[in-house]
């Protein structure tokens, strides 16, 4: 590795000749019925964190893609340490010092820690072999730099997605570029997490590395953002100071109009125990998990990445069912085996997993929004329902405005957000009584979410029974009539609404 | 909120680009061939219905085939034993399909038998054979690669076992009408027309779709995704199944060597009409023109008289370079780099 020293120098130089690392002009890129850029400008300062600012499906993503060599754009100029150049591939890009955490996680999940993140960079020794016992030394000595904790020879497939997502950034740290992009980092982490990245950042920033960060969570723009840029519809809408404007000039400028609410909880009129759980237990995994859940009752449920909050939720679902304990429904004994028995008794399962366990990619949006409700109903003469079932996903499209092309896009073309809110429209055409919806508003953005807590909120005012996961513990606060806090597998404690705060709930987290 | 920009999209239906291109494959062919015949031969290629329906004959029974293996791949799977179940059905469906006529009969208390139980009897086996698949794959998680190859070998060795290497003949008059004239064609377009909607238009075919693009996501979406390709194995099984009644009878006697690669020309078809060996895509409509390429190549060949060996080399690079043309228009689809 270069030392640290050296590193600084090279960048105090390119410091003080330079004032942007990187500067875009004139991008526009288009993609069949889209223009996701349109005449796009971008400069970028070394030892600066940049963040990006933009509804879903605003083009922060493609952008980004561009400046990491994975787009071509139809047309505009790249600079690159003042000189205009044309990255011909992510490779490319690479090569030249520029490396990008993608929105979607990209590792390969059979192989190790170690091999994912040296890949195509493997230590070799004396027989050109490769040295698999230097490449665990040398991942230990990054991970130690950047203090994480995770064995350097495990499959990655065995990681949890926070985890993962600690490995894919220390990978582009490991390349030791001089633009580091991380598209959405913290979707997937917990708030504890989100300080040790920060530390990370800090730190890199301070080595000279210039840093695009893309987030939908106003407060770490203001808490690690030196300056950002906001994209309204594929158009440049400005570059401020982070220190010079507030979270509601931001909004305007991201949607072009006001948001109050953050969170509009609404009231509703709690009934009857709908679902009762005792004693759920998956050894190795969670014990003891008992609560009552009544019908309008949104139940909130916090703790640490790890906590087993989302292996409650998904045994509740049948995923992978809980080997003790009951669960009740409507006061009724009821085993859940599958997925298909929980939706049989009117659940529905938002996962935490977008790619792994939600999207089929090459499908359409119509597809992937239909099938979870052709489980039952929305056939005629064997034939699947397609006139009725589309009049519905449009009324969904609509409701949670997701922007596509047209519905039979398929759903690998949509923004992050987009493809969240699509999924969100999956379950709950299948008009579930109960609905768990695990990190519900992850990589949605502001304006979005606060309707997407309004369809929660109704939801329950109907009578519908909520879990939500949520690692934002704001969203948990705002939304919950109670929180159940878990630790290392094991409830520490239900909080009520009226008595629930921040420091409450993080002291049941942490213990 | 401001009006989203989206410009108009000029595409009128989803399905048409890419059923088109394979089409257009389709013509080319063709005209190359018809070019080629007025250079070499002196003669229309195309102008002569009796090649054509020849032609289609040949490919009929792969083209059964390929309707289920297409399935199958949609899933993300393969099956390598449609070949050898043609053979195996085809074997014990003519056992109890002979003509009384004939003194010889394998099994001379069950001769001129109602053309029913051969029928019932051949599709049995082929489902049978389709569910073992299913049930191997599903419930003890080998790959589709080893489980039909399996069952690949072993159909194979039934087929030749069941008479120790005898062909059996003269089959009863209705058993021998199944595959008589044109009915294989006809045979051969229901199953595809029953299953293009099936694919495009039922639970089943949605199902199938969603279990190939992501098999997680299709079981927390509720899918039984053990029991659904179990039902597509078994279908898969019982066409081939179908086919081999049809060779049977078709040639009036049944072998142990009978649909020898069937099963590779099968999956070629479906791969040139588009379907993903990676799943989650594919149509039957794509596939029965794969097999009508395949097809007017080897009634091409014939044509032109060019030498067997050579056919086969021809055949193999361009099963690969359609392969390797639809990777090229998947990724044009998805990058736009
Ligand atoms: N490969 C593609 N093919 C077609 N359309 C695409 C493709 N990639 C992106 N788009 C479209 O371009 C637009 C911008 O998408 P992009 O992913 O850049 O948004 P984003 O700002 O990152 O949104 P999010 O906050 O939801 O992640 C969207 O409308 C999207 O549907
Ligand atoms: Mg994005």
């Amino acid at each position: 590795m270069v030392s640290t020293n050296t590193l600084e120098a090279v960048q105090r130089y390119k410091q003080k000749s330079l004032p942007y690392i990187l500067e875009i002009e004139g991008i526009r890129k288009e993609f069949p019925g889209v223009v996701a850029l349109d005449n796009v400008q971008f400069r970028l300062r070394p030892g600066s964190v940049h963040a990006l600012m933009g509804e879903n499906g605003a083009g922060k993503s493609t952008l980004m893609k561009i400046i990491a060599g994975i787009y071509k754009p139809d047309r505009g100029t790249i600079r690159f340490q003042g000189e205009e150049v044309t990255l011909t591939s992510p490779l490319d890009a690479l090569e030249r010092g520029i490396a990008m955490i993608h929105q979607e996680l990209a590792l390969m999940d059979w192989m190790t820690v170690a091999e994912n993140i040296w890949i195509r960079r493997e230590p070799t020794n004396a027989l050109g072999l490769i040295d698999h016992r230097k490449m665990t030394a040398m991942t230990q000595a990054l991970f130690d730099q950047l203090s994480i904790r995770i064995d350097p020879t495990a499959e990655v497939s065995s990681l949890t997605v926070a985890q993962r997502q600690m490995v894919e950034i220390a990978k582009a740290v490991s390349h030791e570029s001089d633009v580091l992009i991380m598209d959405e980092p913290t979707s997937a982490i917990t708030e504890t997490e989100v300080e040790h990245l920060f530390a990370i950042i800090r730190d890199l920033k301070a080595r000279g590395v210039a840093i695009v960060y893309i987030t939908h969570k106003m407060n770490e723009l203001f808490e690690i953002a030196d300056e950002f840029s906001v994209f309204r519809d594929g158009k440049y809408v400005g570059t401020h100071a982070s220190a010079d404007v507030t979270r509601d000039d931001i909004i305007r400028m991201m949607v072009g109009r006001e948001i109050t609410d953050m969170f509009p909880k609404e009231e509703a009129e709690i009934g009857d125990v709908i679902l009762s759980v005792e004693n759920l237990s998956l050894p190795g995994t969670f014990h003891g998990i008992t609560f009552d859940l009544r019908k309008g009752e949104i139940l909130g449920l916090a703790g640490l990445v790890g906590s087993g909050r989302s292996n409650v939720a998904e045994a509740l679902f049948g995923v992978t069912p809980a080997t003790e304990g009951t669960i009740r429904i409507a006061g009724r004994d009821v085993s859940i085996g599958s997925p298909k028995d929980a939706m049989r008794e009117g659940m529905a399962l938002l996962t935490e997993d977008r790619k792994d366990t939600g999207c089929f990619l090459p499908l359409t949006v119509l597809e992937n929004m239909q099938i979870a409700a052709l489980q039952d109903g929305h056939v005629k003469m064997g034939c699947v329902d397609e006139r009725g079932l589309t009049v519905l996903c449009k009324e969904m499209q609509d409701a949670l405005r997701i922007k596509t092309p047209n519905l039979d896009e398929r759903i690998e073309n949509l923004s992050g957000g987009n493809q969240q809110k699509v999924l969100i429209a999956r379950w709950l055409l299948t008009k579930p009584r109960i609905l768990i919806l695990d990190e519900p508003t992850r990589g949605i953005d502001v304006g979005a979410k606060a309707e997407i807590h309004r369809l929660i909120s109704r939801l329950a005012q109907q009578g519908v029974a909520v879990i939500m996961i949520s690692s934002e513990l704001p969203e948990v606060l705002g939304m919950s009539d109670r929180i159940m806090v878990m630790h290392e597998g094991h409830m520490t404690g239900i909080l009520d609404r009226s008595e629930a705060n921040q420091v409450k709930i993080m002291e049941l987290a942490a213990r | 909120m401001e009006n989203v920009q989206i410009e108009p999209v000029k595409r009128s239906r989803r399905s048409l680009p890419q059923e088109l291109n394979i089409l257009l494959v389709l013509v080319a062919v063709a005209l190359v061939f018809e070019i080629l015949g007025w250079l070499f031969q002196g003669q229309s290629f195309l102008m002569n219905s009796r090649r054509l329906t020849i032609m289609i004959l040949q490919v009929s029974v792969v083209g059964i085939i390929a309707v289920g293996v297409t399935q199958v791949i949609i899933t993300g799977g393969i099956d390598l034993s449609s070949g050898s179940v043609v053979a195996m059905t085809a074997m014990i469906t003519m056992s109890v399909a002979q003509s009384s006529e004939f003194a010889r009969a394998m099994y001379p208390a069950l001769t001129d038998l109602p053309v029913i139980v051969p029928l019932a009897v051949g599709l049995g086996i082929g489902l049978l054979a389709g569910m073992i698949n299913g049930a191997l794959i599903a419930w003890t998680g080998i790959p589709p690669f080893i489980a039909t190859l399996g069952m690949m070998v072993t159909a194979r060795g039934i087929a030749k076992w069941y008479t120790k290497g005898q062909p059996i003949s003269f089959p009863t008059d209705s058993f021998a009408a199944i595959g008589s004239g044109a009915a294989p064609v006809f045979i051969f377009l229901a199953v595809a027309v029953i299953f293009h909607f099936a694919l495009r238009y039922t639970r089943y075919g949605k199902f199938t779709y969603a279990i190939g693009a992501n098999p997680q996501a299709a079981r927390v979406s509720g899918i039984n995704v053990q029991r659904h390709l179990v039902k597509v194995y078994a279908i898969a099984g019982l066409l081939a199944g179908l086919a081999g009644i049809v060779t049977a009878s078709r040639a009036a006697t049944a072998q142990a060597g009978m649909g020898m690669m069937y099963e590779l020309d099968a999956i070629a078809a479906a791969v040139i009409g588009g379907t993903s060996l990676s799943g989650g895509r594919g149509r039957i409509f794509g596939t029965v023109i794969g097999t009508l390429i395949l097809g007017l190549m080897m009634s091409g060949f014939t044509f032109l008289r060019v030498d067997a060996f050579y056919q086969e080399i021809v055949k193999g690079i361009i099963i690969v370079a359609a392969v390797v043309a639809d990777t090229f228009r998947q990724k044009a689809r998805s990058k736009k780099a």
